[in-house]
């Protein structure tokens, strides 16, 4: 009696899996992911093949074998004996020293040109527009090599400091020297150093360049000295801050503790270790003593700097135009003055703006670093991705590692950028 | 009322006070020097040390540059020019732009045949003209559409019929495309728009570009891409990177967006590895691996290589920008499309990628601008760009030791260059606006 009719039957046709949208995705993935395993198929077929050709195997076994060839600038200890590994190993820690010094000084450089740049001095913003755009629009590879070659033959000669009347003279009171082979700056020795080997002053310089690993320990307690000083500034300012809140009155004296809680605990584990300053003085044709900056380095260091700080500028000066001119007049109008404004109110909202294409342009910047090979830098590309390539034939090994290197490394800073995002991030509801 | 008010009144001026000149500080250039250039201490001092600054370095450039010489044979002509007319400081020489002039411009291209580098320029203008401004004639997009055929016949030169060929598979896809849905099918036509051109380049191509050739030889001279260089190389390689990089760089964007969970991952990890590795680890890896990945009677030539990695390098960072046009349209704008009934592709052809890449115009153009700069490092793999043709003329003995001319004339071509993308993307701006701002 109840004649309920059955639904028809869910019949499944092939067209379905093209025609229906709920099939269809799944057939485009399916085929998809078939196209790729066979391209993948394809691609490891043609390498083993190719392999079988040359006679070559497929073995990291190289990294361990003797290197056999000089870096002249090395963070480590590093000898013609050492592995190929370790030279690696040096070239990476030269690429970051670079990437490192560079983002530094590229900050710096960005800020203050972004800054000028909008300045209502017409003079000041038109040279920072110069400087923004020439950079911008000229390739970097120019720039390296123009300033390599600004710096190797706009210099005197070593020779040119010689004699009674020199044609050339050293800057800073006698400490900094600057030539055609590099600049020379001081170094701090460590005379009761904690590696234990006492380092004479005058070490013979030769092919050594950025201070030598001997007194690494030296150096890690000084800075971890000088950390925990900071740490310790911190707290005496939180006291401090937690006292005014508590009673109306600050605790008098507090930033010459701040400053005193720094300074001094490093000063002692100076003295301590006996740190002496070893000045750069010319023995023969050439500058020894202090620390060798290659010209190499500066060149691409300065180079890297001022063209990357040329992007920055415009960054920081899109993230100050971003903030609304109601913010700045809503906080006049709470009573702020304009440099609490700017603190408090416009430079928190141009953050948000300014640090993400910030982070992506320190990670070109230490991408553009392969392009030491310009100046004969050795980076990770010149030692790894170059001398080692050559000596042993292992291109696809090392063109591999060297490929994730620079994966890992970018992975990591966009990584760190995903998570500062998401902290900052306006908060919706 | 008002009469007695009137009479109580004794004067009125019925005329304005004439107009009083501002104060000489308030008016005119003072005004403008003053405000603009000294408004505050801090402000007068760095106007008087930039002043400073520009006037140091236009004194040492200006003489320099100015009083250069143009028409000498080498570097040692140049200096005995110089000491001759007894000018007391160096000048530049700029003899060596004059002399090797055409070296700079076309590499080692036969000097006989630089009218086809030339004639392809103009043709590369005419096909871009009514793509970059919307007053010229729609139908000049069908020559833009021929002219890559075209510029690529010109440039290697050879059977004119290998490019004929080439396009026309392009021709059979598009017919397929076209006439084919009322025979096939819409899925069928669709598939076979895309199988049938791969087939018939495959197979079929090249000999019938061979029995052309014996049946009606038609061609010019072949020029090898060693002989390639100067500011040629790096247009062309340039060049082809972004036409060929823009529309991958939107499918990828595209697929970074999409639901599907293979094409997106894949998407994903293709333009995170690409983006994570310096281009010139790229270029080398085309240069020393390539041969490794293909199959061993396969060989490429250099500069397809460089131009294939240059394009799949600048097509990560397409995508990137894209997706950021993307992921700025209000969510809105997909919902209405849906709800007009538009399928997948209909929504993305006509609601949201016009106004996804309008918004991304200034970050495709500034990533042109990136690609156009990076063609420079190709001299690292052995190409002959300008950078490396000065490497080249520097080792001629008659130029040896000349640097800064070079790399003053190379930069200031990359910045015309640069500098004119960037505006003209700021103009496109301007006229794409659509806001009520």
């Amino acid at each position: 009696m109840t004649s309920i009719t059955e639904p028809p039957a869910e019949s499944f046709r092939l067209s379905q899996l093209i025609y229906d949208t709920r099939y269809r995705s799944m057939t485009i993935q399916v085929v998809a992911f078939a196209l790729i395993l066979f391209a993948i198929y394809w691609l490891g077929r043609n390498i083993v093949a190719n392999l079988e050709d040359l006679g070559k195997d497929f073995d990291f076994g190289f990294l361990t074998s003797r290197a056999g060839y000089d870096i002249n600038q090395r963070l480590i200890e590093y000898s013609n004996e050492s592995t190929h590994g370790r030279a690696a190993l040096v070239g990476i820690l030269n690429t970051l020293l670079v990437a490192v010094l560079g983002c530094a000084l590229a900050t710096v450089l960005g800020v203050i040109a972004g800054v000028l740049r909008l300045s209502r001095n017409w003079i000041v913003a038109r040279l920072m527009t110069v400087y923004v755009e020439g950079f911008r629009n000229i390739p970097l590879l120019l720039w390296i090599i123009l300033i390599f070659a600004v710096m190797t033959e706009a210099t005197p000669r070593p020779a040119d400091f010689r004699g009674d009347e020199p044609a050339a003279s050293m800057i800073v009171g006698d400490s900094i020297a600057v030539t055609n082979r590099g600049i020379y700056i001081p170094n701090v020795l460590f005379t009761r150093s904690l590696g234990g080997n006492e380092v004479l002053p005058a070490a013979d310089g030769g092919a050594a360049a950025v201070s030598p690993a001997a007194s690494s320990l030296d150096w890690l307690l000084f800075i971890a000295v000088v950390v925990a000083g900071f740490f310790g500034a911190r707290a005496i300012g939180r006291w401090a801050t937690a006292t005014q809140e508590a009673t109306g009155i600050r605790p008098p004296g507090t930033f010459w503790m701040r400053v005193a809680v720094i300074i001094l605990p490093a000063a002692i584990v100076l003295v301590a270790l006996g740190a002496t300053l070893d000045l750069p003085h010319l023995r023969g044709f050439n500058f020894t003593g202090g620390i060798h900056l290659r010209n190499s380095l500066i060149a691409l260091w300065l180079a890297l700097s001022l063209y990357t700080g040329a992007f920055i500028a415009e960054i920081v000066r899109a993230g100050i135009l971003s903030v609304s001119n109601g913010q700045t007049e809503a906080a006049f109008a709470l009573g702020m003055r304009p440099n609490w404004t700017m603190n408090l109110v416009i430079l928190p909202q141009a953050m948000r703006v300014i640090i993400p294409p910030l982070i992506s342009h320190y990670l070109n910047l230490t991408k553009n670093s392969s392009l030491a090979i310009a100046v004969g830098y050795m980076d990770v590309r010149s030692t790894l991705g170059g001398i080692t390539i050559n000596q042993t034939g292992r291109e696809l090994e090392g063109m591999l590692l060297l490929g994730l290197f620079y994966l890992v490394t970018s992975l990591i800073i966009s990584g760190v950028m995903n998570m500062y995002n998401n902290s900052v991030k306006l908060k919706e509801r | 009322m008002s009469d007695t008010h009137a009479q109580s009144v004794q004067f009125v001026r019925d005329t304005m006070i004439p107009e009083q000149d501002a104060p000489i500080t308030e008016k005119g250039a003072v005004k403008w020097v003053r405000e603009n250039l000294f408004s505050s201490w801090l402000n007068a001092i760095l106007t008087i040390v930039s002043i400073l600054v520009v006037y140091w370095v236009l004194a040492h450039i200006l003489p320099w540059m100015l009083g250069g010489i143009w028409v000498a044979e080498s570097l040692t002509q140049c200096r005995e020019i110089r000491d001759a007319s007894g000018i007391g400081y160096d000048v530049a020489c700029w003899a060596v732009i004059s002399d090797r002039w055409h070296q700079l411009l076309f590499g080692f291209y036969p000097s006989g045949l630089y009218w086809r580098p030339i004639l392809t320029l103009i043709v590369f203008g005419a096909a871009i003209a009514p793509i970059l401004f919307s007053g010229v004639s729609r139908k000049m997009l069908l020559f833009s559409i021929a002219a890559p055929f075209l510029a690529y016949w010109l440039l290697w030169g050879g059977s004119i019929w290998g490019p004929v060929a080439a396009a026309l598979g392009f021709v059979i896809g598009w017919a397929i495309m076209t006439y084919g849905e009322g025979v096939l099918g819409a899925l069928a036509s669709i598939i076979a728009a895309l199988v049938v051109p791969i087939l018939y380049w495959l197979f079929v191509a090249g000999a019938l570009a061979g029995v052309l050739q014996d049946f009606l030889p038609i061609g010019i001279e072949n020029i090898r891409s060693d002989q390639f260089g100067g500011f040629m190389l790096a247009l062309i390689i340039g060049v082809s990177g972004i036409v060929l990089s823009l529309p991958l760089g939107i499918l990828l964007a595209l697929g970074r967006q999409s639901d599907l969970f293979i094409i997106n991952k894949c998407s994903v990890i293709f333009i995170e590895v690409i983006r994570g590795v310096p281009l010139i680890v790229w270029l080398f890896t085309a240069s020393l691996l390539l041969n490794y990945f293909l199959p061993p009677e396969v060989s490429f030539d250099l500069m397809l290589r460089v131009i294939i990695m240059v394009t799949l390098f600048a097509s990560a960072y397409i995508a990137e920008v894209v997706r950021g046009g993307l992921a700025a349209l209000p969510r809105g704008q997909y919902e209405g499309a849906d709800s007009l009934g538009l399928d997948y592709w209909q929504s993305m052809r006509l609601i949201i990628l016009p106004q996804a890449l309008k918004i991304s115009i200034p970050g495709i153009v500034s990533t042109f601008i990136g690609l156009f700069k990076d063609t420079t490092l190709v001299v690292f793999i052995g190409l002959l760009d300008p950078i490396g043709l000065s490497n080249a003329i520097r080792a001629d003995s008659d130029w040896n030791g000349i640097y800064w001319e070079l790399f003053i004339f190379i930069g200031l071509c990359f910045f015309i260059f640069c500098f004119s993308m960037s505006r003209y993307s700021q103009w496109l701006e301007r006229k794409l606006t659509t806001g009520h701002h």
